[in-house]
C-alpha cells in the first residue's frame, strides 16, 4: 500500500512535469504575442515599448531559460520586474497576471474557495440523488416508475446543461424572484450568505447531473441484483433492505464511483457554465477570461491544478477500491 | 391427472400425517419477451424428515427452478406459480415476502453451487454466517453470532476456524468454500437443507469430502435434503429417492434402489447409459442421448421426449406424438412412477439391450 502510494506520487509528478511543459512549448510555438498584448493594453504602445516588455518579462529568452526560470519560480519563488515596478511573487509562483499584475498563486486561491464549495455541494446532490433513483429504478426494474425515471432522466440530460441553468436562473431569480440572488460569499465570513448564494447553483448543478448518475446506477445496480450472492443473502432471510443496500448496492457502487472521482476532478478544476451563468467567481471563470486575454500564466496555472485534480482523483478512486473490495491489492 | 395424487407409494418412513415437504402439482411459469417459458409443469413429490430426495435432470429441465420456488426464490411479479408447496404444513405459494423471510435459511437452507459467486467477495466468510444466523436469532449479540460461526465452521471441518472466520472468500480455496457455503446454510438448523448442484464445480476426491460432509450431518441433525444435481453417481450415494425431471416435469419417480435398478422410461435409460462404468469394455462407446432438450417456449406435444426417444415406433398410433403420458406406477410393478407410453417398458429395455450386446 505504502510503496503504491509512493510509485503513484511519482508518476503523477512525472504527468504534471510534462503537462507544464506542454503548456509551455504551446504558447511559445503558438500564434500568440503577449507582450505585443500586454503593450496594447497599456494604451500608447509603440515598437520600442513592446519590445521593452518582451525583454522584462523574458519573452526574449529561448524557451527552456523561459521554462527554467519559470520552474525556478514555483518551488523558490522570485522577483518580477514590469513597466518599472519590482513585483514580489512568493513560491510557489506560477507567475503573474498580466492583466491585474497580481502573483496567479494569490488569484487562484481566492478563485477556489467558490469553485470548491460550487463542485462539493454539488456532488452532495447529485452522488446521493442520483444513486438513490437509480437503486430505486433497479429495484422496480420494468414497472412504470422505472420507465419514467428512465425516460425523464434522458430528457434532462438531453437538454443543453447551459440552457438549464440559464432557464433556471431566469425564471426562478429574475422573473419569479422564487430563489434567492447567487452570489459566492465566503462560508468564514457569513455561512448563511454563502449557503443562499450558492443554493440555486448547487441545485442545479446535482439535478442536472444526477441523472447520468441515476442510468449509471440503475445499470450497475441491476447487474449486481442479478449475481448469485445477492440470491445467497436473500435465501439466508435477510430483509429486502438488507439484500439491496448491504448485497446490491455494496457492489454496485463500485463502478459508479470511478466515475464520480472522475467528475469531482473536472468540476473542481472549475465549474465554468456555472460559474459564468450565476455569476460566481472561481477558477472557471477566471480561466475562460484568461483565455480571453491571452493571460499566459493564469492559462497554464489551471490547466496544472487540472492535472492535480485528475491524476489525485485517480489515485482517491484506486484507494476506495481497495477499501471496499478486499480482493484488490494495491501493488 | 395421476400428477396431483400426493399418495406417494415410494415413501419409505411411516410416519402419520404428512411428510415434512409437500410439493402437489406446482407449476412456475416466467413470462418473457419471446412468449410463456413453462419451466415447472404439474410437478408433485414430497419428503420426510432425515430422508434425502435427488432430483435429476438436464440443464433446463426445471430442477433448479423448482427447488429454488420451495424458498419462494421466485419474483412473485414475474412469475406465475399455481400449485401447493407445503413446508411443514405451512403453504409457501402465495405466502407474504415478510413470512417468507422466515422461512428462508431458517427451516429451509440452501447450499448453492459455485460458492465463489454465491458468497459475496466483500465481506468476510464468518460475517456472512453469522449474518444468516443474525437474521433469525435477532436477540443474539453479534460475539454470539461469532462464536456460531467459528462452531460452523469447525463443524464443516475447516481447520483454524477461529482464524479462518476472518478471511475473505477468494482466500478460501474451492472446496473450502463449499464447506463455508454448507456452514452458512446450517446456521439455523435447518429442517430442510437444498442443495444445488453442491460438488459440481469441485474435483472428484472434494466432491466425495463434501457429500460425506453432508451425510454426516444429516445423521446427526436428522434434517430432510434436496439434492439437485445432473450427477447420478451422486444420487447412487446419497438419495433415498429420486425424481427424474425432463422439460419441465416429473418423468420417472421412486426409490433409489428401483430406479437405478430397474429404471423405466427411455430418458432414464439414456441418462444411465451416458456414465462411465468401471467395469466394462473400455472399447465400447458410451451412448450420448442424441438431440438437444426441448425448448420450454414451445415444449413438444405429446411426450416432451418424443423427438430424442428411440423406442416410439414402439407405441401404437401416434400417442407419443399426441398425447402426454401420465405418471403413473410401472406395469412391471416395480412400485415408482413413470412417464411412458410404452406397454413394458422393461420388456423393451431387456430386448433393446439384448440387440446391443448382440453387435
Amino acid at each position: 500500500m505504502f510503496g503504491y502510494l509512493v510509485r503513484r506520487l511519482l508518476s503523477a509528478m512525472l504527468v504534471i512535469f510534462v503537462t507544464s511543459i506542454l503548456v509551455f512549448t504551446l504558447f511559445f510555438y503558438g500564434p500568440s504575442d503577449p507582450g505585443l498584448t500586454l503593450c496594447e493594453k497599456s494604451g500608447r504602445c509603440t515598437p520600442e515599448r513592446a519590445a521593452l516588455i518582451d525583454k522584462a518579462l523574458g519573452f526574449d529568452d529561448p524557451v527552456t531559460t523561459q521554462y527554467a526560470i519559470y520552474v525556478k519560480g514555483v518551488f523558490a519563488g522570485r522577483t518580477i520586474n514590469i513597466g518599472g515596478s519590482a513585483i514580489n511573487c512568493p513560491r510557489p509562483c506560477f507567475g503573474i497576471s498580466y492583466t491585474t499584475r497580481q502573483p496567479v498563486s494569490q488569484i487562484l486561491s481566492q478563485r477556489i474557495p467558490a469553485t470548491v464549495s460550487i463542485a462539493l455541494g454539488g456532488a452532495l446532490i447529485f452522488f446521493p440523488l442520483g444513486l438513490l433513483l437509480g437503486v430505486l429504478a433497479a429495484r422496480k426494474r420494468g414497472s412504470a416508475t422505472d420507465r419514467m425515471l428512465v425516460g425523464s432522466s434522458l430528457v434532462l440530460s438531453s437538454i443543453p446543461y447551459y440552457l438549464v441553468a440559464l432557464l433556471a436562473y431566469l425564471y426562478l431569480v429574475l422573473i419569479w424572484g422564487v430563489a434567492p440572488t447567487t452570489a459566492y460569499t465566503p462560508i468564514t465570513h457569513n455561512p448563511v450568505a454563502w449557503f443562499t448564494g450558492l443554493l440555486l447553483p448547487w441545485l442545479v448543478l446535482g439535478i442536472t447531473n444526477s441523472t447520468a448518475y441515476a442510468r449509471f446506477g440503475r445499470g450497475s445496480m441491476v447487474d449486481s441484483l442479478s449475481e448469485d450472492y445477492v440470491r445467497t443473502a436473500k435465501a439466508k432471510g435477510l430483509t429486502q433492505r438488507k439484500v439491496l443496500i448491504k448485497h446490491g448496492l455494496r457492489a454496485a457502487i463500485v463502478p459508479v464511483l470511478t466515475i464520480f472521482g472522475l467528475d469531482l476532478a473536472t468540476l473542481l478544476a472549475g465549474t465554468v457554465f456555472t460559474e459564468q451563468i450565476f455569476g460566481i467567481q472561481g477558477i472557471g471563470r477566471e480561466a475562460l477570461q484568461a483565455i480571453g486575454d491571452q493571460n499566459f500564466p493564469v492559462i497554464s496555472a489551471t490547466v496544472l491544478l487540472a492535472a492535480v485534480l485528475v491524476v489525485a482523483a485517480n489515485v482517491a478512486v484506486d484507494v476506495m477500491y481497495s477499501v471496499i473490495d478486499p480482493r484488490v491489492r494495491l501493488s | 391427472m395421476s400428477t396431483k395424487s400426493v399418495a406417494d407409494p415410494t415413501r419409505v418412513s411411516e410416519s402419520t400425517g404428512e411428510p415434512f415437504l409437500v410439493v402437489d402439482d406446482l407449476t412456475v411459469k416466467f413470462p418473457t419477451a419471446d412468449g410463456l417459458v413453462s419451466a415447472v409443469s404439474n410437478l408433485s413429490y414430497s419428503i420426510d424428515m432425515g430422508q434425502t430426495l435427488g432430483i435429476v435432470g438436464e440443464s433446463g429441465s426445471g430442477k433448479s427452478v423448482s427447488s429454488m420456488a420451495v424458498l419462494g426464490l421466485h419474483d412473485a411479479k414475474r412469475t406465475q406459480m399455481s400449485g401447493s408447496i407445503r413446508v411443514g404444513g405451512m403453504e409457501i405459494i402465495g405466502l407474504s415476502e415478510t413470512r417468507l423471510r422466515r422461512v428462508r435459511g431458517n427451516q429451509v437452507a440452501m447450499i448453492f453451487q459455485d460458492a465463489l459467486a454465491a458468497l459475496h467477495p466483500f465481506y468476510r466468510v464468518g460475517g456472512q454466517i453469522s449474518e444468516a444466523y443474525l437474521a433469525h436469532h435477532p436477540d443474539a449479540s453479534s460475539r454470539d453470532a461469532r462464536k456460531k460461526a467459528v462452531s460452523l465452521l469447525d463443524r464443516v471441518g475447516i481447520p483454524q476456524p477461529d482464524r479462518r472466520v476472518d478471511d475473505y472468500p477468494h482466500q478460501f480455496s474451492g472446496g473450502m468454500r463449499q464447506r463455508a457455503m454448507i456452514a452458512m446454510a446450517l446456521a439455523n438448523d435447518p429442517r430442510l437443507l437444498i442443495a444445488d448442484e453442491p460438488t459440481t464445480a469441485l474435483d472428484v476426491t472434494v466432491q466425495a469430502q463434501i457429500l460425506d460432509l453432508l451425510q454426516e450431518l444429516q445423521r446427526d441433525f436428522g434434517s430432510a435434503i434436496i439434492m439437485v444435481t445432473h450427477d447420478l453417481g451422486v444420487i447412487a450415494e446419497m438419495a433415498d429417492d429420486v425424481l427424474v425431471m425432463y422439460a419441465g416435469r416429473a418423468v420417472e419417480y421412486g426409490t433409489t434402489k428401483s430406479i437405478l435398478s430397474k429404471p423405466q422410461m427411455p430418458y432414464t435409460w439414456g441418462l444411465l447409459e451416458s456414465i462411465p462404468e468401471m467395469d466394462t469394455d473400455p472399447e465400447i462407446r458410451l451412448l450420448p442421448i442424441p438431440g438437444l432438450p426441448p425448448s420450454l417456449l414451445s415444449p413438444p406435444k405429446g411426450c416432451a421426449f418424443h423427438p430424442r426417444c428411440r423406442f416410439t415406433g414402439e407405441v401404437e398410433g401416434d400417442l407419443c406424438f399426441t398425447e402426454l403420458p401420465p405418471l403413473d406406477p410401472a406395469p412391471d410393478g416395480s412400485g415408482h412412477l413413470i412417464r411412458c407410453h410404452l406397454h413394458d417398458p422393461a420388456e423393451t429395455l431387456s430386448r433393446d439391450n439384448a440387440l446391443k450386446s448382440e453387435v
